[in-house]
């Protein structure tokens, strides 16, 4: 055994292998935006005789639209990269708005529901409270049905989906609940719904690359078993990240009523799809261990273009969805092909 | 040249799947210090003894003490933070990140304790991988790429090196160069050449004759399920062993083969 160190040169022999150096998902994606965007910009010049992207109404009005869901999609984000989903996030929305609503609304108008003697404006913190919570219980059950039940998150969540839409029209019988006070509707006012989406998506960009969780959260869609033998408890973890999206899309409602000054239990229908789509277009793999919060943001921001530009061109709505429709099944299909390229190369 | 201390011992250790009697009876001992390779046939019982050993799995009977201690590992967790690392025959690493990470999954150095959200220690962690992997003489171009785009052999490397970084106690691979190449073997035996000249205690499950010869101290042969000789590597040659794998010697009495 003398001769133990004289042999560590072999390994420094060992030729570095050719790092194929692979262009990140988020680049893709903002190649895929410019591009959009600049089709729109040269059909505005050809079909309106005007810039389609020096407008800053027009632009505020296209990054207000989609904030909304964006915030979702950072909870969704999380979520997808543990190897999951989450379909329940446009009906957390829904109940949301309405239970959180319910609590915010001016006592000189009719309530919707706690038609009490001596009821007084409430300080905005409560419904704010009350909102967050429900979104956290709703992500808790999420959560602990997937970790601890094993049943798939696509039917745990599509069970929450149907429930909480249920309760949404249950709680006042599908009447909608309007009149919130100032401070409430404040959340939804101006460019608000954008700022309390950057706060978020900072929040968590830097959740997601600096801290144990996000590690955790990589590490658990990445390959679960060897995340469990390292040590980590996957099930706390996966509580923890459903009821975080939870909690987001409960935000994102009151958010929603605010801006609307009322709330209806159809609110947030189909939300899910949009933040789920704004993902999966920002490179965020289905398959579990990839994404990033920039690249769900630059697929906001693809969703918001299209809208805006077909708004711009005066193309009607339904062709929005078709195309909106189209995109999705590329960033998916794209996806799939990522995976096999992957598979290819192991 | 190893001390007498003894780090790991089982007694009548059995595994029984169901009416597979996959490990039967396993006297083991293993000396700190000493390098000590389980060989035998496919199917022979040498993952299973190793399982049982690291608490992946839990026994049918039998007794294990390691470190002085008699122990009963819920877990491979546990049997990790009392002090063994496993390297096992299929590897627990995650494609998604990079070398740090999968050298500091579930045990990550952290800044600021925050909980679930503690601050990692991103810098500390990056340069104890780079001081391990220079330990243990491992060359791996870019840290910080995922490690999905590295080879078979830069793979193992990386499993080897986390539990390299972190023995303290002993170390347990089973089959570590199994899936390599020829330039990808000789640097795993390195790492295992340094742990030997670090006194760091090891079990090497293996089918690589050549390599068991070279690498270790002693050889211990498994046969169906039962330990069917310990020979003391330096006294046999490749045919003894090859004697015991395939039955022809010790073959008449398997219960007694074992001292
Ligand atoms: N989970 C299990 N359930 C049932 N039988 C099992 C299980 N695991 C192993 N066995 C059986 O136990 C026996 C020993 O298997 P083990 O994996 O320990 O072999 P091994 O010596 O490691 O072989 P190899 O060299 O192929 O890795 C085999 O007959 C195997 O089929
Ligand atoms: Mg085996």
């Amino acid at each position: 055994m003398a001769e133990a160190t004289t042999k560590t040169s072999i390994a420094t022999q060992m030729p570095p292998k050719a790092q194929k150096r692979h262009r990140p998902a988020e680049l893709n994606a903002l190649v895929g935006l410019v591009g959009i965007a600049l089709v729109f910009e040269i059909l505005g010049w050809i079909f309106q005789g005007q810039s389609f992207l020096v407008n800053t109404q027009r632009l505020s009005i296209m990054v207000l639209q989609v904030s909304v869901i964006g915030i979702i999609a950072v909870g969704v984000t999380q979520v997808i990269i543990t190897g999951g989903i989450d379909l329940s996030s446009g009906s957390v929305v829904g109940a949301t708005a309405m239970i959180a609503m319910s609590f915010a609304q001016v006592s000189t108008y009719p309530r919707a529901v706690f038609i009490e003697q001596g009821w007084v404006d409430l300080p905005v913190i409560v419904p704010i409270i009350v909102g967050l919570a429900c979104g956290l219980l709703a992500g808790l059950i999420n959560g602990l049905l997937i970790a601890y039940t094993k049943i798939p998150p696509f039917i745990a969540t599509l069970g929450m989906m149907v429930t909480a839409r249920g309760i949404a029209k249950w709680y006042t019988k599908g009447q909608p609940v309007s009149f919130p006070t100032e401070d409430f509707a404040a959340i939804g006012q101006g460019m608000m719904p954008v700022v309390i989406f950057l706060v978020i998506a900072v929040l968590f960009y830097l959740i997601l690359k600096y801290t144990v969780y996000g590690k955790h959260t990589y590490a658990i869609g990445s390959n679960q078993d060897a995340a469990r033998m390292s040590g980590i408890n996957v099930e706390r973890h996966l509580v923890l990240v459903y009821s975080i999206a939870g909690v987001l899309a409960g935000l994102a409602g009151m958010v929603v009523a605010a801006r609307g000054l009322t709330a209806q239990s159809g609110m947030g229908l189909m939300y899910e799809l949009d933040a789920i789509a704004m993902a999966v277009i920002g490179g965020v793999s289905l398959s579990g261990g990839r994404g990033s919060i920039i690249g769900t943001a630059i697929g906001m921001l693809i969703f918001g273009v299209i809208i805006s530009g077909f708004t711009f061109l005066r193309l009607d709505a339904y062709y929005q969805e078709m195309i909106k429709g189209a995109i999705i099944v590329t960033a998916v299909v794209v996806d799939v092909w990522r995976q096999k390229r992957r598979a290819l190369e192991a | 040249m190893a001390s007498n201390k003894i780090i790991l011992k089982t007694e009548g250790l059995t595994k029984h799947y169901g009416g597979v009697h996959a490990l039967e009876d396993a006297n083991f001992e293993l000396r700190d210090g000493e390098h000590i390779a389980v060989v035998g046939d496919n199917g022979a019982g040498k993952s299973t003894f190793v399982r049982q050993i690291t608490g992946v799995e839990q026994r049918t009977r039998g007794k294990v003490w390691f470190d002085g201690e008699e122990v009963n590992f819920n877990g491979p967790i546990e049997a990790r933070e009392a002090g063994i690392e496993t390297v096992f025959q299929n590897l627990a690493l995650a494609d998604d990140l990079d070398v740090p990470s999968n050298l500091f999954l579930g045990r990550e150095k952290i800044l600021v304790n925050l909980g679930p959200f503690s601050i990692l220690d991103r810098r500390g962690m990056l340069e104890a991988t780079e001081a391990g992997l220079k330990r243990t003489a491992v060359k791996i171009p870019n840290l910080s790429s995922t490690i999905r785009h590295m080879s078979g052999g830069q793979r193992q490397c990386v499993a080897i090196a986390r539990s390299a970084t972190f023995a303290s106690k002993l170390i347990i691979m089973d089959e570590p160069t199994a899936a390599l190449g020829v330039q990808e073997t000789a640097q795993v035996e390195n790492i295992i050449r340094s742990l030997k000249a670090q006194g760091v205690p090891l079990i090497l499950v293996s089918h690589n004759l050549r390599q068991v010869f070279d690498l270790v101290d002693r050889i211990v042969v498994f046969r169906r399920g039962r330990i069917a000789a310990n020979l003391n590597a330096s006294e046999v040659d490749g045919n003894d062993v090859v004697a015991y794998i395939t039955g022809v010697k010790g073959a008449e009495d398997e219960s007694m083969a074992v001292a």
